[in-house]
């Protein structure tokens, strides 16, 4: 049943700050926010006001089109801020923390002797929902559903990636129920990837192993998903984070809603890579106050390809693992373009020569590295692109709209970070990430 | 480089938005990315990004061709004042001949360019820095310089700017340039003779190998190392096979030519010339003409490497590049030996084939979206 992926396709990006395997714990912050556009195609609607007490666990707001989806308070303290946008949208919703946290306590409850609604409820009751997202779409996952199958990717390609070895650590049995819970809600399998040559998690049960081996993307749980169960018009496959996994057994094994997680701050502009436990809605400047070099930097949320950019009162994303922090690249270079000069700039091309030291680490910046310009080059996006997919006839598909060809091409067996190394490979510099999030939004627009 | 980037500076804000001569902008930003990589750093997506951008490409693409383009001038002296003379004469008379048409073609192009890309709003392509180049390389060397400019003008509005712009365009611009030039100017460009026959010396004919041919007889004066290192009559790029072999390998090497075109025109040419070889032929010697010989003649090793290979007009899926560089190198063979009014094929042959290249993407897609509707029916079934 299980199958070795071995993916040839691709590119790993080896970049300088690299973290340590140390774990410290951060100082614990005394405002925590929750950022709902975070959540991609959820319309909040609130449930708390400003001066509200909640405990952790309880809801703060909760999606307009599907009620049930309810997003909870990592910490117990005040409500104190509602920050909103253009339209009166709310952007952040800010908690004044207390010393030390109260728990909503669910009940701890053994998940092998629960029905799928009863997990099911459990879930959406303690915010921990949220942690299931599906394919297509790649956004939450509908509760209505019933998935064909459940994807965990504990195999990390991407640069500057958290090792799960080290986020998992201590929490496999955790991990376990998280597992049990998990394949109560499909009448497929939960598939598990690892990487080859970890060997941690083979000791987990109730799940179809598969090692994972090659280059980056083929820790991407949907390159993994194309090779093992593909999606087709109209089903569901539905995907979790290793640690949110972990998170879910939490529950389950003592009825609390876990909001702690260990992250990563990586990056060549960190002073010391390494790892510290946090909780979540963490705000970034009480992660990287003191521990970052001086000069203007790019702080993200989320590894270098498929983050977000943050500011430092931003919370650390609820889907990142790792803070990367890397230099910005405003600058000029003055005939920047000349092939063969220069080894300080990564390619995948061999018109650096960079390519004489395959093993150097880079210290990339945020610059472009040029101008956008029209699809030109061929070939260079199926070079990183593992999957029976036409990725540029899909983009353009896309940009022209054309849903009929979108969906024939593929489209729902996609999302933005299967694209992440198009946007960084591309020589015309095509935004790839952003138009896949646009076609998807259109289908969801106009499929559903 | 700082007093010129301060310079720039200085001057920026009159082309920004709201400023004297906003319209100018493409222009200004032109010269201005030109000279320095801008300071753009990434808005959304991934947050770094490839050192790679189009600039870079093409001017690879150009370093890729001057091997060949040093030789052709060498070559055109050579062929030109005969044997005797040193390498610096030869080269020197190439150059007087050659560097006006790279002059005109660059001039007229890009000052084409320019103006539609301030008429359009957008930024200057850098698509034309290897058009220009590859178009006097394909013209005869005694081509009147206003022939050439029109010829430009052609491929550059018609060929391009009509379908819009680099990355737009159905037809090779280069081919489309020369196509023009030999449909509106043909006895300037039939192929048969070339730029040596108004100074015959020592012996050296006028008529390339093919003319030769085309005109059943053997030409016997050049030996096959003769025609691989390119010691033969014919357009400025295209004689050194040697030469377009170290370009061929600088655009392998760093990953910016199509391998698979490349490869697959060469297979197509031996196999259709290998067939004619079979078949044979009293009346015409180009049905006789040795098939590994045929890659060493004429266009065909320049239009493999420098011609088929423009990803635009190419076929773009990895199987519609097979298909289609194996069908232009039969095709080319076959307009070669077997078409009475054109002796040189290869031209012919990439064109009809950057016709057909959407054809071809067209059903290797077509293909993928079968597969994908038959794993739907495997599920539902």
């Amino acid at each position: 049943m299980s199958t070795d992926i071995k993916i040839k396709k691709g590119l790993n990006i080896k970049l300088k700050g690299g973290a340590n395997h140390q774990i410290s714990k951060a100082n614990r912050s005394k405002t925590f926010a929750i950022n709902p556009p975070v959540f991609h195609g959820i319309q909040p609607k609130l449930s708390v006001k400003i001066g509200d007490k909640v405990k952790v666990g309880d809801a703060v707001f909760y999606a307009k089109r599907n009620e049930q989806i309810k997003f909870t308070s990592p910490v117990s303290g005040e409500i104190r801020e509602i920050v909103r946008g253009a339209k009166r949208k709310i952007l952040s919703i800010q908690i004044l923390a207390d010393e030390s946290d109260t728990f909503v306590d669910f009940g701890a409850r053994n998940p092998g002797n629960l029905a799928a609604p009863q997990v099911k409820e459990l879930l959406l009751e303690s915010g921990c929902w949220p942690m299931i997202r599906q394919r297509p779409y790649d956004v939450i996952a509908n509760p209505s559903h019933s998935p064909k199958s459940i994807f965990i990717s504990a195999y990390a390609t991407a640069p500057l990636a958290s090792s799960f070895k080290v986020t998992l650590q201590g929490r496999l049995k955790e991990f376990q129920a998280g597992i049990d819970a998990l394949a109560k809600l499909t009448e497929g399998n939960v598939h598990l990837s690892i990487g080859a040559d970890d060997s941690f998690l083979e000791g987990i049960k109730g799940v179809v192993i598969h090692k994972v081996s090659g280059k980056h993307p083929a820790g991407n749980v949907g390159v993994q998903i194309s090779k093992v169960d593909p999606v087709n018009i109209g089903e569901r496959v539905w995907l979790v984070d290793p640690q949110d996994v972990a998170s879910i057994g939490g529950l389950f094994l003592t009825g609390k809603y876990n909001p702690t997680k260990i992250i990563a701050l990586a990056g060549s502009q960190v002073e010391e890579p390494q790892y510290y436990k946090v909780i979540q809605g963490t705000q970034i400047k009480d992660l990287v106050n003191g521990r970052l070099k001086a000069g203007k930097n790019r702080i993200i949320s989320g590894n270098p390809l498929t983050g977000f950019k943050v500011t430092q009162n931003d919370p650390i994303g609820f889907y990142h693992d790792v803070i990367s922090v890397l230099p910005e690249g405003d600058h000029y270079s003055f005939f920047g373009w000349m092939p063969f000069i220069g080894n300080h700039k990564f390619s995948m091309s061999r018109t650096f020569l960079s390519w004489l030291t395959p093993n150097k680490e880079y210290d990339l910046d945020t610059n472009l590295n040029g101008e956008e310009r029209a699809f030109v080059i061929t070939g260079e996006m199926e070079q990183v692109f593992p999957m029976d997919i036409y990725p540029m006839q899909l983009l353009k598909a896309i940009v022209v709209e054309d849903i009929e060809k979108m969906e024939n091409l593929g489209i729902y067996e996609v999302a933005p970070e299967d694209f992440a190394l198009i946007d960084f490979i591309s020589s015309s510099k095509i935004e790839a990430q952003q138009i896949v999030r646009e076609g998807l939004d259109l289908m969801i627009k106009e499929v559903g | 480089m700082n007093f010129l980037r301060k310079q720039l500076d200085k001057i920026k804000p009159h082309f920004d938005k709201g400023g004297k001569f906003e319209k100018y902008a493409p222009a200004f930003n032109g010269i201005d990315t030109f000279l320095f990589v801008p300071n753009h750093t990434t808005k959304h997506g991934a947050h770094i990004r490839d050192g790679i951008d189009l600039k870079r490409v093409m001017i690879t693409v150009v370093i890729a061709l001057l091997p060949a383009l040093i030789f052709g001038m060498w070559n055109i002296g050579y062929q030109n004042m005969g044997d005797g003379k040193e390498f610096l004469d030869y080269f020197i008379f190439g150059a007087i001949r050659f560097l006006p048409m790279v002059i005109v073609s660059y001039g007229v192009g890009l000052g084409i360019e320019f103006a539609y890309a301030i008429f359009r709003g957008h930024d200057v392509n850098e698509g034309y820095l290897v058009t220009g180049l590859l178009i006097p390389m394909i013209m005869p060397i005694d081509l009147p310089l206003w022939m050439l400019a029109v010829s430009v003008v052609f491929a550059v509005i018609i060929g391009k700017e009509a379908f819009g712009g680099t990355g737009m365009n159905i037809l090779n611009p280069a081919l489309v340039a020369r196509a023009f030039a030999l449909f509106s100017y043909a006895p300037y460009m039939s192929g048969n003779t070339v730029w040596v026959a108004d100074s015959v010396a020592d012996g050296v004919s006028g008529e390339t190998i093919l003319g030769s041919l085309a005109a059943n007889q053997v030409p016997t004066q050049w030996s096959v190392v003769d025609m691989f290192m390119g010691y033969i009559p014919g357009s400025v790029g295209e004689t050194s096979v040697f030469m377009i072999l170290i370009g061929a390998a600088i655009l392998l090497f760093t990953g910016i030519g199509s391998w698979r075109i490349m490869l697959s025109t060469v297979i197509g040419g031996s196999l259709m010339a290998f067939i004619f070889n079979l078949i044979g032929s009293s009346t015409n010697e180009l049905f006789n003409f040795p098939w590994w010989q045929h890659l060493l003649v004429g266009g065909f090793a320049f239009g493999v490497v420098f011609m088929a290979t423009d990803p635009v007009s190419a076929a773009q899926t990895t199987t519609g590049k097979w298909i289609y560089g194996f069908m232009i190198g039969i095709m080319a063979i076959l307009v070669r030996v077997v078409n009475p009014t054109l002796p040189e094929g290869m031209m012919m042959a990439i064109l009809f084939m950057n016709v057909f290249a959407p054809t071809i993407d067209h059903y290797v897609i077509e293909g993928n979206i079968k597969r994908r509707k038959k794993r739907l029916q495997k599920v539902k079934a």
